[in-house]
């Protein structure tokens, strides 16, 4: 049987009702069709709208560009029953716990029916975050650490529960929710349209750049707005820029955690010059202020231009010998080699995205495979490995510095034959959304998938606005490299992934 | 040749001289300048998007301000950004910048602890905590000791136990989820200690403030000692404000 949905392509809008809403068995029968066939989930949520429940999926397939949409709903009431999906799809289990802690939706046989984030207008309001139920163990043998929220360095805030055999970890439980600042709500109390901007660039700041780009592209195709071939190619130089910057940060910071101090001081002053680049072009180090819905306050020149082509020399002739010596090192290979592995079949199986898919076979990059921006006419390569340990996702964020560098000059160049004048950004009083309908924007960030999905009412109004960081995939990979590994590789694996608390938490 | 040799002569030296100096590049945004040229006040102050513009006179709160911009584009005449980081203060009043006023933001002098100078000012150490902090406030904060600003060279440095510190920085608005885990870091540093508030989220909750998420009420329970506006702080602000706030700084 063919499967029932309605199509879009990423940045793209569709009337409510042209969105299939079915049956809960039919939802599910769909759902596991297209997911058997390949599709991996981008977002699955619900809002409430009077006395209803809503739920709509969105399931990309990374063959052809398409994005399938679903929708259920049931009447909103206390102790709603609905079969667990996640027993077949088992990457569903993050959306079906969020969907279940906002709204108090029981999914029978769910395997992990735990809270995600204490969000402050969850269901239950008695279930406090200071009362997790973690997994216990019933030994003699083993035993259990217990990490945060405060870590030793001067990062956000997350609690690790370690059980333990010995020096050796049998399962790492991550309990997330601490940094829960009501991101999505304020979408809708402060619905001016600077304010959301804001927002959006504060959702995860070190991914400043690429949620603000998911923000205004959702917004400008639910306005119909062309932002132009000129500010797209803006837009991808600053995208790439921050992914250079933060693979060199963590490329630091990893050998910080191996005791490599050249390689980390290296890496780390030279992620220096490309954010004060930033601030040469926008007045911040991390891209704040450069997105705005339909124009631009800093318009790119030829000077940038001209700077940015001698920074991106300066990051290879400084980034190449160093990461030459790095990866011949037996030390760093003893250090990196099989630690904290994630097998490819498990990476599929908790719908990994971004790097922590790239790293163990899974070639998952939106930029790819669901063109954005510049992507679009200026293709980009993606690299996949296959080993999934901190190897790998080393390895990996050398090969991206390359090519985002590689990627950076060839549109800069394209930039300085091609550009046109870039309007300054819209006016909000001018800003026309499309009514009763549903958007969805993709941006392939540099931890990996992004993305932001609206629903607007009958006059335009924005009524749902929902957000996913890669992060809230990516966590459940982090805690299955733990496993059977020594406790004491915990910070370098950690650092390995560097996922986001604050954008899980919202 | 042992590849490391080139590789350090590449490195060479990274820090910054004199911390008080240095020009930052671009359009960076930093105390602001608001000349006394009339304009629809009302329109201004409504397009703040966190509410830091205030009216008759006008007026920008550096501890509500997020940095975008927006008002300056919006009225160039009268709204200017210059580039001088040095906006750290211990007084809340102080981060208030006035129409006319083109005078640096100082430090109150009357209102520091005298026992600050005396135990902190050769050696201060510090424990973060990110109580909703966005990751931009952090990395800044973590930047203070890299090998540019290098604040370790005048004895602040960030530890991992509170007990080994001499005070709390808080980046982030304060989430009611943190709220806790602030309250039994700060009672965990022994006294004399200090609390100082990096980044405008941490300041006033930035562009979260009100948001039903949020739990400021430690704020109210104690005396700031530095307030580092920024969206997030630059690491230069940082830095000077917290070496003016614990040495007697020159002029
Ligand atoms: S720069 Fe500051 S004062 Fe001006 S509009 Fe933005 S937040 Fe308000």
């Amino acid at each position: 049987m063919t499967a029932v949905s309605a199509v879009i392509r990423n940045q793209g809008v569709i009337p409510l009702t042209r969105i299939p809403v079915v049956s809960y068995p039919e939802f599910i029968r769909v759902v596991d069709e297209l997911m058997t066939g390949g599709l991996h989930c981008v977002n699955y949520f619900a809002w409430a709208e009077g006395d209803m429940l809503k739920f709509i999926i969105c399931l990309a397939n990374d063959s052809d560009g398409t994005i399938h949409l679903l929708m259920h709903k049931s009447p909103k009431r206390t102790g709603l029953q609905l079969d667990a999906l996640s027993l077949q799809h088992y990457q569903l289990h993050i959306f079906e716990r969020e969907i279940s802690e906002n709204f108090g939706v029981d999914f029978t046989g769910h395997p992990w029916p735990k809270p995600v984030r204490y969000a402050w207008n969850r269901a239950d309001q008695s279930k406090l975050i200071n009362n997790y139920p973690f997994y216990k163990i019933d030994s003699d043998e083993l035993h259990e650490v217990g990490v945060g929220p405060i870590h030793a360095g001067v990062i956000e805030p997350g609690h690790f529960r370690f059980l333990c055999n010995g020096e050796t970890v049998l399962h790492l439980e991550i309990q997330l929710g601490w940094q829960h600042r009501g991101v999505e709500s304020l979408f809708l109390t402060k619905p001016g349209l600077l304010q959301r901007t804001i927002l959006s660039e504060s959702i995860a700041s070190d991914t400043s750049v690429g949620h603000s780009l998911a923000f205004v592209s959702l917004l400008e195709s639910l306005a119909g707005i062309n932002p132009g071939e000129t500010l797209e190619m803006e837009r991808t130089l600053a995208l790439e820029l921050e992914r250079i910057a933060m693979h060199l940060g963590d490329l630091s910071n990893v050998n910080i955690g191996m005791a490599y101090q050249l390689a980390s001081a290296v890496f780390g002053t030279l992620r220096t010059p490309v954010i004060n680049y930033t601030q040469t072009w926008c007045g911040n180090r991390f891209g704040k202020g450069l997105n705005r819905v339909g124009g631009s306050h800093y318009p790119f020149n030829d000077e940038l231009a001209a700077k940015l082509l001698d920074l991106m020399n300066k990051v290879e002739e400084t980034a190449k010998p160093m990461a030459d010596r790095l990866f011949g090192l037996p030390s760093f290979l003893m250090r990196s080699e099989s630690i904290g592995r994630v097998t490819e079949a498990q990476t599929r199986l908790i719908g990994a995205v971004g790097m922590a898919a790239r790293n163990a076979g899974v070639a998952r990059d939106i930029r790819v495979t669901h063109p954005f921006a510049s992507y679009r006419n200026h293709p980009i390569e993606s690299q996949t490995l296959t080993q999934g340990d901190v190897w790998a996702r080393m390895m990996l964020r050398n090969l991206e510095l390359n090519d985002s560098v590689y990627y950076v000059r060839d549109l800069t160049r394209t930039w300085m034959d091609t550009h046109e004048p870039v309007s300054v950004p819209a006016e909000e009083k001018k800003l026309q959304l499309a009514a009763d309908s549903f958007a969805v924007s993709l941006v392939e960030g540099w931890r990996g998938e992004v993305c932001h999905c609206a629903v607007t009412g009958s006059n335009g109004a924005i009524v749902h606005y929902k957000v996913k960081d890669p992060s809230l995939h990516n966590w459940m990979a982090l805690a299955l490299s733990l496993r059977n590994l020594e406790i004491s590789d915990f910070p370098i694996n950690n650092k390995s992934y560097n996922l986001s608390y604050c954008g899980f938490d919202l | 040749m042992i590849p490391e040799l080139g590789i350090l002569r590449r490195h060479g030296k990274q820090y910054i001289p004199d911390i008080t100096a240095p020009k930052v590049p671009g359009p960076f945004k930093g105390r602001p300048e608001i000349s006394t040229a009339a304009v629809d006040e009302a329109a201004l102050a409504d397009l703040c998007p966190t509410g830091a513009i205030g009216k008759k006179p006008v007026t920008i709160d550096l501890g509500k301000c997020v940095m975008c911009g927006a008002c300056s584009f919006a009225f160039p005449e009268k709204i200017k950004f210059t580039s001088d980081y040095k906006i750290a203060t211990n007084s809340r009043d102080r981060l208030i910048v006035s129409e006319g006023s083109s005078d640096p933001i100082m430090l109150d002098e009357s209102k520091i602890r005298s026992e600050i100078r005396s135990l902190f000012g050769r050696s201060l150490k510090l424990r973060e905590i990110s109580a909703g902090g966005g990751n931009a406030d952090e990395g800044e904060l973590n930047a203070c000791g890299n090998p540019n600003f290098d604040m370790g060279r005048f004895g602040i440095e960030f530890l991992a136990s509170p007990r080994h510190t001499d005070g709390i920085v808080i980046t982030g608005p304060i989430t009611k989820n943190m709220a806790a885990a602030t309250q039994i870091c700060y009672d965990a540093v022994p006294s004399p200690k200090l609390i100082i508030l990096a980044g405008t989220d941490a300041i006033s909750g930035g562009i979260f403030a009100g948001s039903p998420a949020l739990d400021r009420s430690f704020l109210g329970r104690y005396p700031v000692d530095l307030y580092v506006p920024g969206n997030p702080p630059h690491p230069l602000t940082f830095v000077n404000g917290v070496l003016s706030l614990v040495r007697k700084m020159k002029g």
